[in-house]
């Protein structure tokens, strides 16, 4: 089911601001109502924001203790059938895996912003890094598919909020908008488009009344179930213990498999619907650079440096990060010859992206701290130039 | 003579899921009385059962979710009331208690119960103390008296424990009480006070966990300990919270009752 943006959500518009601001506009015009959160570098705009912002609207912001408590808020929030947000940055986002996992299991729309910083533990709290990428994907025990967006751009910072709640709402999971301080903190135009043009997906629901058997994971051929709320009368039990169709605890291997296969293939199986990347000069390309966030931004000046020296290079820039678009770089691989990971981690994209090519992978990278230069990426394209 | 078994329904048969009956908790255990207290304040309640949400934690107290005929969360161990509290904000018309462990809330979850408390978030917390992990066999935890003997205190515990009700009542809890598995007729008229108020509550309930703490600390089976409840309680509204401790001695008082009902502007109250 799709509908508009709320129209006074949205600040219809030319903007100039910075990528957390964006980020909740975006949040608002996708219609979240509910943000729980605690104040963390470099993501607290966002928090400033919408502490101002949803008592506007008829929202609720709400500082908590610390971010496993946030997390947690925003599952019982999410129950209610609001949208519901928090925003974090490297130490928050780990403390958050645990209630993540709680929704993961549980199938529970909702959406947590990681403005990345410099890690391990407290690392570099006011500067840029890309090093959540694998955290994203395996952070919380036990096997579960993210959706993780990667924003380059405050406007994307507005687009891709939208996008990871319409997501949460389709495929009923906490979704990653996987940011990084660079973008967080960047000032440009960002355009919020008349909220008629913004379109919203609002998460399925039952199709019986209370009392008629309704199955609270029951799914079709999406495998996404509907979802009750909270005081409808449908006496629903969510619990993170192994469940089935009714939502009652199994202790069985076949029910377990059963359950978390599904909830793995249920974002396996649309992936080709999530899966979002930009290819640049890709055509006749021979060295292909694959980058993301803002990174990308100076792998696109790199790329064009490239071309003036007669050098055939292409981009391949990865704008979901979880599903991999594996796809995508299956196919660059049957043409091209050599590839160029250029990220601000030490090779977390870059050996994710040998697994799906024969060809050399150059492994251009840091560990944060700045962004990478185009120079230093020019360089990774030169010494593989064929 | 024949020798069939009427079956009848029981009353609280519409509150309870009953297809998921029996239950797993221990002969002895106090957690079934605990539950029937609850279903019949909830029952009683003047709000609709389907307003009514229940959410716990991870523990034997933890499983009191699953039973019940309402919308219900298990979530994960110590964030049941964070958990609430998203509901409670996000949808005020929902009466939302927490039904959970005493090392659920007051170990791995006791920094969200301060702050619950301070925020004054309308909620209702029922903490169910039995001195000790259960469901993992019988470890120590923050209320188990000093010189109680668990797997993990061989020896005899040596850390001070948490007195509940001086915690709660310090924090700003707008009503305070504790009660055992024994008071069901007191336990269910303070469920029900707290369902009517505005703001966050608290109720500890002692239960007996024969299995895991009362065979080894010279207590005995459930009804033993019950017993003892009725011996050594002391029923004291006024009674001075510092004064409320409990050690599980024989001939050492449980001061019981409803020790504090107060207003103080609350957060996420129906309208």
């Amino acid at each position: 089911m799709t509908t508009a943006a709320p129209a006074a959500h949205v600040l219809t518009g030319q903007h100039f601001m910075n990528g957390d601001l964006a980020c909740a506009e975006g949040a608002l015009a996708a219609g979240c109502t509910f943000f729980a959160g605690y104040p963390i570098t470099p993501s607290t705009e966002i928090a400033e924001r919408l502490a101002r912002r949803l008592p506007e609207i008829g929202g609720t912001y709400i500082q908590m203790e610390d971010e496993l408590a946030s997390m947690a808020a925003i599952l019982g929030a999410s129950w209610t059938g609001v949208k519901a947000m928090t925003a974090t940055s490297g130490p928050g986002f780990t403390l958050m895996m645990e209630n993540i996992g709680l929704g993961m299991m549980t199938e529970t729309p909702c959406v947590v912003v990681d403005v990345q910083r410099g890690g391990p533990s407290t690392g570099l709290p006011t500067l840029v890094s890309q090093a959540d990428v694998m955290q994203a994907k395996w952070g919380s025990h036990g096997d579960y598919e993210p959706i993780a967006y990667a924003p380059a751009s405050p406007q994307e910072m507005f687009d891709y909020t939208i996008k990871a709640f319409n997501a949460a709402e389709r495929y009923r999971l906490p979704v990653f908008v996987l940011a990084d301080e660079a973008v967080g903190h960047m000032t440009e135009r960002v355009t919020i488009p008349e909220p008629s043009e913004i379109v919203l997906a609002e998460r399925r629901r039952p199709d019986l009344p209370p009392g008629d058997g309704w199955l609270p994971y029951g799914v079709g051929n999406d495998l996404v179930p509907a979802m009750a709320r909270a005081g409808d009368g449908y006496a629903i039990h969510v619990t993170g213990l192994t469940h089935d169709e009714r939502g009652y605890p199994v202790v069985e291997s076949q029910v377990h498999e059963r359950m978390v296969r599904r909830i793995s293939r249920k974002v396996q199986m649309h992936a080709p619907q999530i899966c979002e990347y930009e290819k640049i000069m890709t055509d006749d390309a021979h060295v292909i650079v694959i980058a993301y966030g803002s990174t990308a931004r100076a792998a696109r000046s790199a790329v064009l440096a490239a071309r003036e020296k007669g050098i055939r290079a292409g981009m391949l820039r990865l704008i979901t990060l979880w599903p991999f678009p594996a796809g995508a770089i299956k196919d660059l691989a049957n043409v091209v010859r050599r590839f160029v990971v250029a990220e601000v981690n030490l090779g977390q994209v870059a050996r994710e992206v040998e697994r799906y090519t024969r060809s050399p992978v150059n492994w251009v990278n840091h560990a944060g701290g700045t962004m990478l230069t185009p120079e230093a990426i020019l360089r990774g394209i030169v010494q593989v130039k064929p | 003579m024949s020798r069939e078994t009427a079956v009848k329904s029981h009353p609280l048969d519409p509150l309870l899921r009953a297809d998921r009956l029996p239950h797993i908790w221990c002969p002895g255990c106090g957690l079934g009385s605990i539950m029937a207290c609850l279903s019949s304040a909830i029952a009683a309640s003047s709000i609709p059962a389907e307003k009514h949400v229940i959410v716990s934690g991870i523990g034997c107290t933890g499983r009191v979710a699953g039973y019940m005929k309402l919308d219900s969360f298990h979530t994960t161990h110590g964030r049941a009331i964070p958990f609430a509290t998203g509901l409670k904000l996000a949808n005020p018309e929902l009466e939302v208690t927490v039904v959970s462990g005493d090392g659920d809330l007051f170990a791995i979850g006791g920094n969200h119960f301060i702050h619950a408390a301070r925020r004054n978030i309308d909620i209702n917390v029922v903490c169910v103390n039995n001195f000790n992990y259960g469901m993992t066999g019988g470890q120590a935890g923050p209320t188990t008296p000093v010189g109680a003997r668990t797997s993990t205190t061989p020896q005899g515990a040596t850390e001070p424990t948490f007195n509940l009700p001086l915690l709660a009542a310090t924090l700003g809890a707008v009503f305070v009480a504790r009660w055992t598995s024994l008071h069901v007729r007191q336990l269910e008229k303070a469920m029900s006070r707290v369902m009517e108020k505005d703001g966050f509550s608290f109720i500890e309930v002692l239960s007996p966990c024969p299995v895991g703490f009362g065979k080894s600390n010279d207590i005995g089976d459930g009804l033993d300990e019950m017993s003892m409840y009725r011996r050594n309680g002391v029923v004291s509204h006024d009674a001075d919270l510092t004064e409320a401790g409990i050690d599980m001695k024989h001939d050492s008082p449980i001061v019981l009752g409803n020790f504090r009902d107060v207003e103080r502007p609350a957060l996420g109250v129906r309208q």
